[in-house]
């Protein structure tokens, strides 16, 4: 058997994987709070139950009304996104001239509600959620056995992350949603309806949460919890990260992923904190995030 | 000034009510079920240590259950393994949560606003796990059955009603030193940095300073809050380092009246109310503080207190 430091290829690859895996759903959702942060200037603390919110849409759409997981991952995403418009349209938008601590305590709030009402109804045992029978089984890749699902998963959270990069960097609508997060009251006088253009940009940040929540169903059980443990090492990747650009937060997502798996390998007990102590390292050599720029 | 000018003999209408407080306060356990006012008063402290950095700082930090929590840990490891008094006990809780403050502290304040909120829930939720996996604390099942023991070795704390005045003294202890904080010249610098910091810092202050130390006292009386509620419930949990309770802290906080005196304290005894009065029906506590939240930020922003206090100063003028 090949090893590679003493570890077995297979382990060592296998936890890579997982690493990628953990590193694809960091990356979706923190480039999402980056998007909202640039225009909207708030922490969107109910990330985590909106990407729960995805999850549970796909599961209620399989069990309810019979549609699959293909249609789930294009209506669950739309459902959710609407439902944070909502949101921003009723709450949100009242909070634009406070300081923005204000939206990250409403946020929470909206986190708990969203998350103790599904508590509520489902408990907090996971539902199971089977994998589309197209991308079951797997690939003997030699070293290691390749489950088709997760393949797909990174494939599909990085055509996502590279396609918003393009969106926003490459086209017009980009131009003037950069524009906006510079400047939006100079945007707006030239005639840009800059409000709802924030809605469409909020709604656009939920839709990656809850796409990523489709993804992640078959992977995690679908359960009301397993969004609040995973927004707040979104929240150190984004801190590691900083929030000035959109390509640093999804490189700084899938990197500490890999980091994460990699410290699974080595030293076990470590994995779960790791990503802290980055942040902590972080913090003390380049305050303003890997990617940041110092305000 | 146009207002009646006060002498040093008279007494001020705010003194009244203190002392209004303190008597209802030591006469309260013979009305009220004890356990459920030892809680209040735990967490009214908790969230007077936490206003002391949100009110009169203006930072939110969001991890102050890590200085809740840990504290609780030692204190109730203490008592139990290393057959500490009380006041030892509580002692060690305290000084946990002040070194773990500061160096959370030291690290946190490089970043401010929204950041530094999420840099403090993000070392908190890294304690939790550290709680989660360190063998002295006992994982799901925490540290049951700490001995109360007795204060000084002569006041047997297993009476209630002991321990009731117990924690009560430390209450307001606590809070005339916070009062004190605040009065002094450094709460005044304190409260220059959360109206105008780059102003404060061309003033020659050294902001980050008084930050750190701003921080470390309000993590340490946090700790102590933490400290006697693992007593009180002679436990300490998981439940008191996860995000929930760093939450709840600001739930207290913002609907008792951010930055008020007696706030926290309002805020603290409502939430405990509602967590006592809806704990049988599954995630309806939870629900209910979400909408709270939502309520105070949208409608609410000067909390109970902030209400009140405008409302009884008219109607004191008028009358």
């Amino acid at each position: 058997m090949m090893t590679i430091f003493g570890i077995p290829a297979q382990a060592l690859f296998g936890q890579l994987l997982l690493g990628l895996i953990n590193g694809a759903f960091y990356a979706m959702l923190s480039l999402g709070l980056a998007l909202i942060f640039g225009l909207l200037n708030i922490i969107n603390f109910s990330h985590g139950a909106l990407y729960m919110m995805g999850a549970f849409v796909a599961w209620l759409l399989l069990t309810v009304l019979g549609a699959g997981y293909w249609t789930a991952l294009v209506v669950a995403p739309l459902l959710v996104a609407v439902f944070g418009m909502i949101i921003e349209r009723t709450m949100l938008c009242r909070l634009y001239k406070l300081d923005h601590l204000y939206g990250l305590l409403l946020t929470f709030g909206l986190a708990l509600v969203i998350e103790g009402v599904f508590r509520q109804l489902y408990g907090i045992s996971g539902m199971p959620y089977a994998v589309p029978k197209e991308l079951a089984g797997g690939w003997n890749l030699g070293f290691m056995y390749l489950p088709i699902y997760r393949a797909w998963v990174v494939m599909a959270s990085m055509v996502l992350c590279l396609g918003s990069w393009l969106l926003i960097e490459k086209t017009k609508l980009g131009a003037y949603l950069r524009a906006a997060t510079e400047n939006a009251t100079l945007v707006q006088a030239f005639g840009i309806n800059v409000p709802v253009m924030i809605t469409l940009t909020y709604g656009f940040g939920v839709a990656l949460a809850a796409i990523a929540g489709v993804l992640a169903a078959p992977i995690y059980s679908v359960n009301p919890l397993m969004g609040s443990n995973l927004i707040i090492v979104v929240f150190a990747v984004v801190v590691i990260g900083g929030m000035g650009s959109i390509l640093g937060a999804i490189v700084t997502g899938f990197l500490l992923g890999l980091v994460e798996g990699l410290t699974k390998v080595f030293y076990p007990e470590a994995a779960s904190t790791v990503i802290f102590v980055v942040m902590a390292i972080v913090l003390l050599i380049k305050p303003a995030g890997l990617f940041g720029k110092r305000s | 000034m146009s207002s009646t000018p006060t002498s040093s003999g008279s007494v001020s209408p705010q003194k009244i009510l203190v002392l209004a407080l303190i008597v209802l306060g030591l006469i309260a356990p013979f009305g009220i079920y004890p356990i459920f006012l030892m809680k209040g008063l735990c967490f009214a402290l908790f969230a007077a240590a936490f206003n002391l950095l949100l009110g009169y700082v203006g930072l939110l930090s969001f991890g102050h259950a890590m200085f809740f929590g840990f504290s609780a840990y030692v204190t109730a490891h203490g008592a139990k393994e290393w057959g500490l008094t009380p006041e030892l006990a509580v002692l060690a809780g305290v000084a946990t949560a002040v070194v773990l403050g500061a160096f959370t502290g030291w690290l946190a304040i490089r970043r401010s606003g929204i950041y530094f909120a999420m840099v403090t829930l993000a070392f908190s939720q890294m304690m939790y796990f550290v709680a989660v996996q360190a063998p002295f604390t006992h994982g799901e099942d925490g540290i049951q059955g700490v001995p109360r023991g007795h204060l000084f070795g002569l006041i047997d704390l297993n009476s209630t009603l002991n321990m009731y005045y117990f924690v009560f003294a430390l209450f307001v202890g606590a809070l005339l030193i916070i009062h004190r904080i605040i009065h002094s010249p450094f709460g005044q610098v304190l409260k220059a940095i959360r109206d105008n910091e780059p102003r404060a810092i061309s003033l020659g202050y050294e902001v980050e300073r008084y930050k750190l130390l701003a921080f470390t006292l309000s993590a340490g009386l946090a700790g102590l809050a933490g400290s006697v509620k693992a007593l009180v419930f002679q436990l300490a949990s998981l439940a008191d380092v996860h995000w929930h309770a760093s939450g709840e802290v600001v739930l207290m906080t913002l609907l008792g009246g951010v930055g008020t005196v007696f706030g926290p304290t309002v805020g603290a005894f409502l939430v405990v109310a509602i967590q006592n009065y809806f704990s049988e029906v599954g995630s309806w506590v939870t629900i209910i503080q979400g909408v709270i939240f939502v309520f105070c930020v949208l409608l609410f922003r000067s909390g109970m207190v902030g209400v009140l206090t405008p409302w009884l100063k008219r109607r004191g003028i008028r009358g």
